[in-house]
């Protein structure tokens, strides 16, 4: 063997207008390791990632890859070269089938006359996604899989280019514990093939369960690499912050008073049906469960968006209507969605507007939006969740993932809701920003508000909330206190 | 400049890692920001050199009276493509107000108002139905505003069966014809127009809803605006605008013609986009889009007073509209 190095680089630079993303930056990935790649949000990871897979060019530093020196004109050249990515941001097509997303660009066709051979891709993606033992259809359609099961044919996808570098950007954000095990068990079998691979992930957990090594990137800086054994939570996460953290949940008491929502036999036909709960003033009510347990279909139908087909919903003690998502902001509800690119972010707008839109009549004076006090509101949520941008006119295409959820967030507090329903909320946000974020949902319950925090990872549903709710295939399986809580009463009931 | 305010003296923000813009990244901004306007000017320098006719005061006024009604009705086009809409019934609306109007204006009949007042009904109620059906019906705008396009024209046929509509009264025709201070009447509805359209789509909840809806439908339901009434609004809008720009062009040739407007629907929807309205939605504003028709227009006086044949100048407005396109998507990759 040569160099016992896949990947070097060293002093790589990246700047976009306004913003020095990564300062010379290095990252050496040795063969057959999976190395952690760990930083706050906007630190500079997937612009990292997104130089190494050819989608950005450094300007200045060197590449190294399999000893040789590195220069890509685009995707189809790293993969060309040996590289694949999953993206921190999923990009399937939504009307083409399972096998058609993972080959695209690269259809097996009949000899060399360009016609499709469609019967060979879809075996050969079912050969694949049984050997990886993925149990999806590889001709169902990519939108109407999960956003879990969307995941793990991204991760079928990147392997079946047979790379030797896998870029996984944060791989486990929308998938729960067991189909996180499940990624493991596949990355167990690549490093048995000496395939290396680069892991993203603000979990820490799964960073000592699964990584060999860990570069810690700071603000566009290099902080420093070493082994996975010669740290723990602590110092990991002090490189990564600059300061110290307790990793702890920021719960704090709060006085519970009157019941502020009540749902009595909520049914959707075919999602969940004979829902029953209520959350209460100063209550963070938890709802765990399953990717495809329910959960999601019941806070959207709760917000309006799909309106339940039978069952009532009560604010105050009063019954209500709820058909639309303006109904449901009239009646000072609040949600934040699961998913940021599909149902949350809008792309191609400013922080401004992105922060705004829903709260525009706040600002409204004689028929025209008044920007002195919109600008001094954004300014206000900026401070207030520690949002990295450079300025209010900044595309929200262009934050970091985990600021783009800060925005969004801010987004429903600027709404001043009294019940706020929050789906994954601190998902792909980094510790830092986590803790930020369950301090703030410490202080809006104890304003009074009322918060439902629907939550796949277990340590967030348990340290949070003051009463857990389970769900399993769109049944309520079983209602918890905080205090008879556990990690194994929770997944007994989820799992059933 | 406006997207560096702030970024210097704010805590939260970036601190130490923000930079002072050197001078090349701010070129580079201002051309990516103000890109169209700098090519307008280019043009019109360009053209004063190559044609001595082309810089003085009554051509200019001639070639910005030309574009006016096209650029008023793509201000409408703007806001509705801003939606990831498409709009291809302007001009056979125009055909429609054109008629209607024109047999309500003869000399001595009724008041001014009365065919100005019928004329913008008929372009609100028109959008409305355009609006209406896509919104409601679930039906591709495309579609949509398709049929109406063949509809309007159709009905502008039957009831002037097929004949321009003449005589018309004096003060109608000011609306084409006439100057205030020299200056002729349909520019300063375009710049009104333009600034009222740039006030609602920059100021106003309306507009921040349009960019909203263009920029992801699903995101903008949940963020509680009501995306349908807010679409048939757009249209509506744009109805009327493509109602006012039928009504000045009626005065303008003294007739109310039923083949009036044919493809200005495609001029407009190519001011548009040369004033950098973005297909995938989302992204345009009215003053590239008023640029967009000024680029339209110095380029069909230019070649007109340069003698090219109008077969060329087609050739050459096609290669312009795609050219713009092809800019617009290199500066989205590249940021
Ligand atoms: N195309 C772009 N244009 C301008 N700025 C950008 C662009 N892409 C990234 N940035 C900026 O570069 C910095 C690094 O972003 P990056 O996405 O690499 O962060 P990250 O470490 O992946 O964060 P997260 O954990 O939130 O995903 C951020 O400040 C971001 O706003
Ligand atoms: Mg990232």
């Amino acid at each position: 063997m040569g160099t016992e190095y896949i990947l070097e680089m060293e002093n790589i630079s990246k700047e976009f207008p306004g913003v020095k993303a990564l300062d010379k930056i290095r990252l050496k990935v040795k063969k057959g390791t999976v190395h952690a790649l760990m930083g706050e949000n906007g630190a500079g990871k997937s612009t990292l990632m997104k130089i190494i897979f050819g989608m950005y060019t450094p300007d200045s530093g060197t590449m190294k890859f399999k000893g040789k020196e590195l220069k890509l004109s685009g995707p189809k050249d790293a993969l060309d070269q040996g590289i694949s990515m999953i993206h921190q941001e999923l990009s399937p097509v939504p009307y083409m089938t399972v096998a058609e997303n993972i080959f695209l660009g690269r259809e097996p066709v009949y000899g060399k006359t360009g016609w499709v051979n469609t019967k060979k891709m879809i075996e050969d993606t079912r050969k694949l996604l049984q050997s990886l033992q993925i149990h999806v259809d590889p001709t169902a359609k990519m939108n109407d899989l999960s956003i879990a099961n969307m995941q793990m044919v991204e991760i079928a996808k990147a392997v079946s280019y047979h790379a030797d570098l896998i870029i996984m950007d944060e791989p486990t954000s929308a998938i729960t514990e067991k189909e996180v095990e499940h990624l493991f068990e596949i990355i167990r079998s690549l490093k048995k093939k000496r395939v290396s691979i680069i892991y993203i992930s603000h979990k820490m957990d799964e960073i000592f369960k699964i990584c060999d090594e860990i570069t810690v990137l700071r603000d566009g800086q290099y902080i420093g690499t070493q082994a996975a054994g010669e740290l723990n939570q602590d110092l990991l996460i002090q490189m990564m912050v600059g300061r110290e953290i307790k990793q702890v949940f920021h719960k704090e008491k709060a006085e519970i008073k009157e019941v502020a929502l009540s749902v009595k036999n909520l049914s959707r036909a075919g999602k969940f049906s004979n829902v029953s709960f209520e959350v209460r003033k100063g209550e963070i009510l938890g709802i765990a469960g399953l990717m495809g347990s329910g959960r999601t279909e019941l806070i959207e139908s709760i917000f309006g968006i799909h309106p339940p087909t039978s069952g009532e919903i009560y604010l105050h003690g009063n019954r209500v209507k709820i058909h639309s998502p303006a109904d449901a902001i009239r009646h000072k509800m609040a949600l934040l969605t699961e998913d940021r690119k599909l149902t949350g972010a809008f792309l191609p707008l400013s922080v401004r507007d992105n922060m705004t839109i829903s709260s525009l009549d706040r600002f409204i004076k004689y028929g025209l939006v008044h920007s002195k006090s919109v600008k001094k509101a954004c300014d206000e949520q900026i401070e207030r969740l520690n949002i990295k941008t450079p300025n209010l006119n900044q595309l929200i295409l262009n934050l970091s993932g985990g600021n783009q959820q800060k925005v969004l967030l801010a987004r429903w507090l600027l709404n001043d809701p009294d019940v706020l329903i929050l789906d994954e909320p601190t998902r792909g946000v980094d510790v830092g920003a986590k803790s930020e974020i369950h301090k703030l949902m410490s202080k809006l319950a104890r304003e009074g508000k009322a918060i439902i925090m629907i939550s796949s990872e277990l340590p967030e549903i348990l340290g949070m909330s003051d009463r857990i709710i389970v769900m399993h295939e769109g049944n309520k399986k079983g209602e918890l206190t905080r205090e008879e809580a556990s990690q194994e009463k929770i997944l007994e009931l989820a799992y059933q | 400049m406006k997207s560096q305010e702030n970024v210097a003296n704010h805590p939260a923000m970036l601190g130490d890692r923000v930079k002072r813009a050197g001078w090349k990244e701010k070129l580079s901004h201002l051309f990516s920001r103000y890109g169209i306007f700098l090519i307008f000017i280019g043009m019109v320098v360009l053209m004063s050199f190559l044609s001595p006719a082309f810089l003085n005061v009554y051509n200019l006024m001639n070639v910005v009276r030309q574009i006016s009604f096209i650029g008023i009705v793509a201000m409408g086009v703007t806001m509705v493509i801003i939606t990831t809409g498409i709009d291809l019934s302007s001009g056979s609306v125009i055909a429609l107000v054109s008629v209607v109007a024109a047999s309500f204006a003869h000399p001595g009949e009724y008041p001014l108002i009365v065919p100005i007042a019928i004329g913008l009904a008929i372009g609100v109620l028109a959008g409305c139905i355009n609006g209406t059906i896509s919104a409601k019906g679930n039906i591709p705008p495309f579609i949509a505003t398709l049929g109406m396009m063949t509809a309007a024209r159709g009905l502008a046929l039957l009831y002037s069966d097929g004949r321009p509509i003449g005589n018309l009264s004096d003060s109608f025709s000011f609306l084409g014809r006439g100057e205030i201070l020299g200056i002729p009447f349909p520019i300063i509805v375009f710049l009104i127009m333009g600034i009222i359209s740039h006030l609602l789509l920059s100021k106003t909840k309306f507009g921040k809803y349009t960019y909203a809806i263009g920029g992801n439908e699903q995101a903008a339901r949940i963020c509680g605006i009501n995306v349908d009434r807010y679409k048939i609004l757009i249209y509506t809008y744009a109805g009327l605008l493509s109602a006012i720009a039928g009504l000045m062009l009626t005065a303008r040739v003294s007739a109310g013609q039923p083949s009036m407007g044919q493809m200005y629907e495609l001029d407009a929807i190519a001011a548009a986009v040369i004033g950098g309205t973005s297909l995938s939605g989302g992204i345009g504003t009215i003053p590239g889009t008023m640029i967009g028709a000024l680029i339209i227009g110095v380029l069909n006086n230019g070649l007109d007073l340069l003698n090219v044949s109008s077969y060329w100048q087609q050739i050459l407005k096609g290669a312009i509209i795609v050219a713009a396109v092809l800019l617009d998507s290199r500066k989205q990759k590249k940021s």
